[in-house]
């Protein structure tokens, strides 16, 4: 005898195949029915039955070949019905004889498109914001409702931009296909920046907690599939190694207080070093391919920092360099200003102030400008001057943590 | 599927006729022109007068109203319009970024409505 009032497994079993394989399936989905709307809605039918056939006869030996079949099925009968036969008629055909000839398969043996979705999500005739949040929502298998949390927006305005999204993909003939050699640097490049974004906004939320683990963890194992989808990238390895290098330095980046520790003074025995040894070996192995760019060489500063055995055993004059490196490949006052941190290390504090002044002009407001002069300040002995640039820190400041640090610096030099 | 590629530019952008740089502006055009029509997707396209030349009409209870001038005034001005039929939005990127003012100008595309759906 069951005992009904057990929970039932279904569900989570079922959150587990889309968040693992939910990509995987619109993507196969999306090629086979030649519309993104279509796919969506016959995959999120198959779901709902899902839940109702798995509760009653178990769940099958391959849940994605039976969520596809279904999802094909009920494809069918939206097309039958909405009598979209007339321009839908070869892919009506299609699905017929797919239905007629594949049964149920092997979730190993459906071919994977989720390389033509990812350069669909994140084509450029989309804003960047409406990019990160498809890519999430299709390829992440998040919901709306997640989205929209990680993003601090309400989830109707969320779900209005998904809508908006799909209408435009159909409606302006954004194709599903993987770019090619001509485009593939400039739309690869666009796709990194896409996993990036995800990445930092786990990294240093604005939300309610500072460190979203989850975001961070969805671009790592974005970027992992897409590293399997095309190897031997040295930019893509070069993402994947930096973020898996900053991730995991995780658990020494809060303080019990909630205040964030800054790099030099993080225990880094709580830091994850089998983490640290994956990603500065593929940064490693991406450099060796000879075609550097800025994320293999963030990924490379990022590893000298997470092997040193402390600040001051770091080697700083080989990050200076690096930095200068990367301002060859693209000019950023962002560079620049980790440029000036480095050099307070090696040509001392006030050379460092010196370097600082004119990035002023270019970077204004940004908080980490003003953190570090404060910090300048306050290591050359500047108390009165560092307290006025912790108060412009603090102004600027998007999230607690940043700004309980901020105030515990300057508790500790104004009395 | 078809693509309206409507060609905006500020109208001092362009060469002049009379300029050395306008013989290199026109030959873009004609190279542009050959491109369509050679890979089959040109369906129409011409330059306009500029936007001292237009009149905007409108009908209001019944009865025409006639103005002078553009429906808005903007520094950047509709100076021109291909109409392409291409496989996909990526193939029309493409072709928006050979037409000669997209270098100083901007090209907006547009993807023409299919009504097709809407009939019986």
């Amino acid at each position: 005898m069951t005992d009904v009032s057990q929970p039932s497994p279904v569900r989570p079993a079922l959150h587990e195949v889309v968040r693992a394989d939910g990509g995987r399936l619109l993507a196969l989905l999306i090629r086979q029915l030649g519309d993104f709307q279509l796919a969506e809605d016959c995959l999120q039918d198959a779901l709902t039955s899902a839940i109702e056939h798995w509760q009653r006869n178990g769940v099958p030996n391959s849940p994605e070949g039976w969520l596809l079949q279904v999802a094909r099925r009920k494809a069918i009968d939206r097309l039958r019905r909405a009598a979209r036969l007339r321009d839908k008629g070869a892919e009506y055909a299609h699905l017929l004889e797919l239905e007629a000839t594949q049964p149920e398969v092997a979730s190993e043996q459906l071919p994977d498109e989720r390389l033509r979705l990812i350069f669909t999500c994140c084509h450029p005739a989309l804003d960047e914001r409406t990019r990160v949040a498809l890519t999430l929502r299709t390829l992440g298998g998040l919901t709306t409702e997640e989205i929209a949390r990680a993003f601090v927006v309400k989830p109707s305005t969320m779900a209005q931009r998904l809508v908006r999204a799909r209408r435009k993909i159909a409606k302006a003939g954004i194709p599903f296909r993987v770019p090619d050699a001509e485009e593939w640097p400039e739309r690869l490049h666009g796709v990194l920046t896409v996993l990036y974004l995800v990445f930092n906004e786990g990294y240093a939320s604005s939300g309610a907690s500072y460190i979203r683990a989850d975001l961070c963890e969805e671009a790592i194992r974005l970027a992992r599939i897409l590293l399997r989808l095309c190897p031997e990238e040295p930019e893509l390895e070069g993402l994947l190694a930096l973020m898996t290098l900053h991730h995991a330095r995780r658990p020494a980046r809060m303080g019990p207080d909630g205040a964030m520790v800054p790099l030099e003074e993080q225990d880094r025995a709580a830091w994850d070093h089998e983490a640290i040894a994956a990603g500065a070996a593929l940064v490693e192995t991406a450099l060796r391919r000879g075609r550097p760019g800025p994320y293999q060489i963030q990924a490379a500063i990022g590893a000298l920092h997470a092997e040193a055995p402390s600040a001051a055993e770091t080697d700083w004059p080989q990050i200076v360099l690096l930095y200068e490196a990367l301002q060859e490949h693209r000019d950023n006052p962002v560079y620049a200003l980790n440029w000036v941190a480095a050099i307070a290390h090696t040509r001392g504090v006030s050379e460092a102030l010196n370097r600082l002044e004119p990035l002023q002009r270019s970077l204004g407001d940004y908080q980490p400008l003003h953190a570090l002069k404060a910090d300048l300040l306050r290591r050359q002995g500047q108390y009165a001057e560092a307290v006025q640039a912790y108060d412009r820190a603090i102004a600027q400041a998007n999230n607690d943590a940043d700004r309980r640090f901020l105030e515990k610096r300057r508790a500790s030099i104004s009395r | 599927m078809k693509y309206l590629l409507l060609i905006y530019g500020a109208p001092d952008a362009s060469p002049a006729p009379d300029s050395p740089e306008f013989e290199a502006y026109m030959a873009g055009y004609v190279k542009a022109d050959q491109t369509f029509e050679k890979e089959g997707v040109m369906r129409g396209g011409e330059a306009l007068e500029g936007t001292d030349t237009a009149t905007s009409v409108r009908v209001r209870g019944g009865k025409t109203e006639t103005m002078d001038g553009p429906f808005a005034e903007t520094k950047e001005q509709l100076g021109g319009f291909y109409l392409l039929d291409c496989d996909n939005l990526d193939d029309a990127i493409r072709y928006a970024a050979m037409i000669p003012d997209a270098a100083t100008g901007t090209v907006e595309i547009r993807p023409v409505m299919d009504v097709s759906q809407f009939e019986g």
